[in-house]
């Protein structure tokens, strides 16, 4: 369906009235990206008895220059350089109805080291245009070009660890449970039991900001009391996510002051916050020596329907563009949504310095990340001590693995739910090191590591059975005989 | 109590067997292990006095071996531990690190609080070790 150029040229490009999008410069197989380009992949659904071709032009169109109608005043501009091109449609495999739009911008469209201003070419207006029944962008390619425009994350996978002092294994996390209703005095009692028990981390879940259970200076107060306190008897280096969102700037700069201040290694924000707000919150950390750890909150509103939205693939690009350490990209076998090869796909953009296209990953494009910093990808909820070789096995190495419930609700309590996780996590490393095959001889390496830590034995007894085994609702749409554009 | 620094600490101390295979684990990736030891293990002391250069060369876990024996002979009263140090581009940093020595007793931290404005405090860590004279640290000095 790739043929040929439609385009109208000379002077009746410009007669007043309507014209296809296809015949106005939106769709341009010939055209070949140019390294500099911004490509968007979408994925696209017509109405019924919509030209796809037509459909595909539209996206290019109403997300960069066009209107519904010609404007003679495109004649005043290098109206051409600045139309993005639709170059390349096609049908999405086992999927009728369904077509993937190749579609490239010119550098020129975007503000440096803007998210607000990408995003609003991108999926400003044309998510609710009339003619698509859905739309959903996919992945995209953000040239070199463009990447060096951008801060990056404020620490990166390497000086945070350096920070830290941890190496060679997964840090541990644990979420303060329940999320709601604890008072500043109780929440810091299980900060500290977790982290003295032997995780590294605490995290205050996305909704706990300032309420009337617990106001976010007492929470600050104890929390930084539990920090030091297991720093104190363990010699290790603790830190608690200590969540600074809030109803405006001013309210989060006060708050990342005031964790600085209390020497609080690390800060937390919600991606509700919105784009530019994370972007100030990245400069704040990169200005004040603080790990940045965002929380995903609100994404699945977008991300999981295959037919409309937005990948998280995406997000996770735009979030290392924005400057963020650490962020939530699922567990493959915990209790959210996940499918391992699309997961797979989110830790690689995450990590890796250069992404080469990887269909069977739902990653389209080869993306240079040109020395940007890594962004550690956090594994949380629903994952416990027992899941431990498969956990390593999918997610690696470089990676937060949150157990809350995992954590609190061992039947010893909390200190012996943090042992279990990290005598675990260490007996793993230990094998995997060693050579062994520790994916399959995972349980026997967790039973043996138990015969000399009873709050291990007890992890494993009570949560042995527990898994969710569900059907993803977002895997990559994927035939091997299908190339990669570019 | 127990410093839980490093990689391995919440397991059982490591046999030289399963330091030996750690060992090449971090040759076979190319890594240089280094051997470094201190009498004060405050969370935050980042350099450890060094046991001769990172051993960039050696490709023999064996040899590596030869130098812990050597380093515990002389600091055997002390922490010392090994890491792994990748130099390749994008990491160049430390890739794994676990204490293969302790003192017989370990004395831990103390935690000062001084009260400061509001409901602030000002914390310290402080290890109990350093109030002796580096080198008279632990036992009957060395």
């Amino acid at each position: 369906m790739n043929e040929h150029s439609m385009t109208v040229r000379g002077k009746d490009r410009y007669k007043s009235g309507v014209m296809e999008y296809k015949k106005m410069g939106y769709w341009e197989p010939d055209y070949t990206p140019r390294d500099t380009d911004v490509i968007a992949l979408f994925r696209v659904t017509p109405q019924d008895g919509v030209d796809p071709i037509e459909a595909c032009a539209a996206v290019a169109g109403e997300s960069s220059t066009a209107t519904w109608t010609v404007v003679w005043t495109d004649r005043l501009t290098a109206a051409e350089k600045y139309r993005a091109k639709c170059y390349r449609v096609d049908p999405v495999p086992n999927s009728p109805g369904s077509y993937f739009a190749y579609i490239a911008y010119d550098l020129d469209l975007f503000e440096p080291g803007s998210i607000a201003n990408l995003t609003a070419s991108i999926i400003g207006n044309v998510f609710g245009f009339k003619p698509l029944k859905a739309l959903r962008l996919e992945d995209m390619r953000l040239p070199i070009a463009y990447v060096k425009t951008f801060q990056g994350p404020a620490t990166g996978i390497v000086v945070e660890r350096e920070r830290l002092d941890k190496f060679g294994r997964p840090l541990l996390g644990a979420t303060v449970k329940p999320k709601l209703g604890l008072s500043g005095r109780n929440y810091g009692r299980v900060v500290y039991e977790a982290l003295k028990g032997g995780l590294d981390f605490c995290k205050d879940d996305e909704n706990i900001n300032s309420q009337p259970f617990m106001h976010w200076r007492d929470r600050f107060l104890y929390c930084m009391e539990a920090v030091n306190r297991a720093q104190a008897a363990t010699g290790e280096v603790k830190g608690t996510y200590l969540n600074v969102t809030a109803a405006t700037m001013e309210d989060m700069y006060e708050r990342a002051d005031f964790a600085k201040q209390l020497g609080s290694v690390i800060i937390m924000i919600d991606l509700v916050i919105g784009y530019t707000a994370i972007q100030s919150m990245a400069k704040w950390a990169r200005r004040n020596d603080m790990i940045l750890h965002l929380h995903r909150a609100g994404h699945s509103t977008y991300t999981r329907q295959r037919l409309h939205g937005v990948s998280f693939r995406v997000i996770a690009k735009w979030m290392r563009l924005a400057g963020v350490d650490h962020i939530h990209a699922g567990t493959v076998v915990g209790k959210l949504e996940g499918d391992p090869a699309t997961t797979r796909g989110y830790y690689d953009i995450c990590r890796q310095d250069f992404n080469p296209a990887t269909l069977e990953h739902g990653v389209f494009f080869d993306q240079n990340w040109a020395s940007l910093n890594q962004m550690m990808p956090v594994a949380s909820g629903g994952i416990h001590a027992g899941q431990m070789h498969q956990l390593l096995d999918h997610l690696g190495e470089d990676v937060v693995l949150q157990f809350g419930g995992g954590t609190i609700g061992h039947p010893k309590g909390i200190q012996a739910g943090a042992t279990a996780n990290r005598v675990a996590l260490e007996a793993m490393i230990l094998a995997r090191n060693e050579g062994r095959d520790y994916v399959h001889e995972g349980p026997e390496i967790l039973a043996k590591a138990a015969q000399t830590c009873t709050p291990l034995r007890d992890a494993l007894e009570v949560w042995k059975d527990v898994t969710f085994n569900y059907e993803s609702t977002d895997s990559p749409d994927f035939v091997p005989t299908a190339t990669p554009a570019m | 109590m127990r410093v839980t620094q490093g990689c391995f600490s919440f397991l059982p101390d490591l046999t030289d067997e399963q330091i030996t295979a750690q060992v090449q684990y971090c040759l076979d990736k190319g890594w240089a292990v280094n051997i470094e030891f201190t009498d004060d293990p405050h969370p935050r002391n980042t350099y450890w006095e060094m046991w001769g250069l990172p051993m960039f060369d050696l490709r023999d876990a064996a040899g590596i071996m030869k130098e812990l024996a050597e380093c515990r002979r002389v600091y055997g009263d002390r922490y010392i531990r090994m890491s792994g140090f990748d130099s390749a581009h994008g990491w160049e940093s430390v890739r794994i690190s676990f204490i293969v020595n302790r003192p017989k007793d370990e004395p831990g931290f103390r935690l000062q609080r001084q009260e400061v404005g509001g409901r602030s405090i000002r914390y310290t860590t402080v290890s109990y070790a350093v109030d002796r004279p580096e080198g008279e640290r632990y036992g009957d000095g060395a």
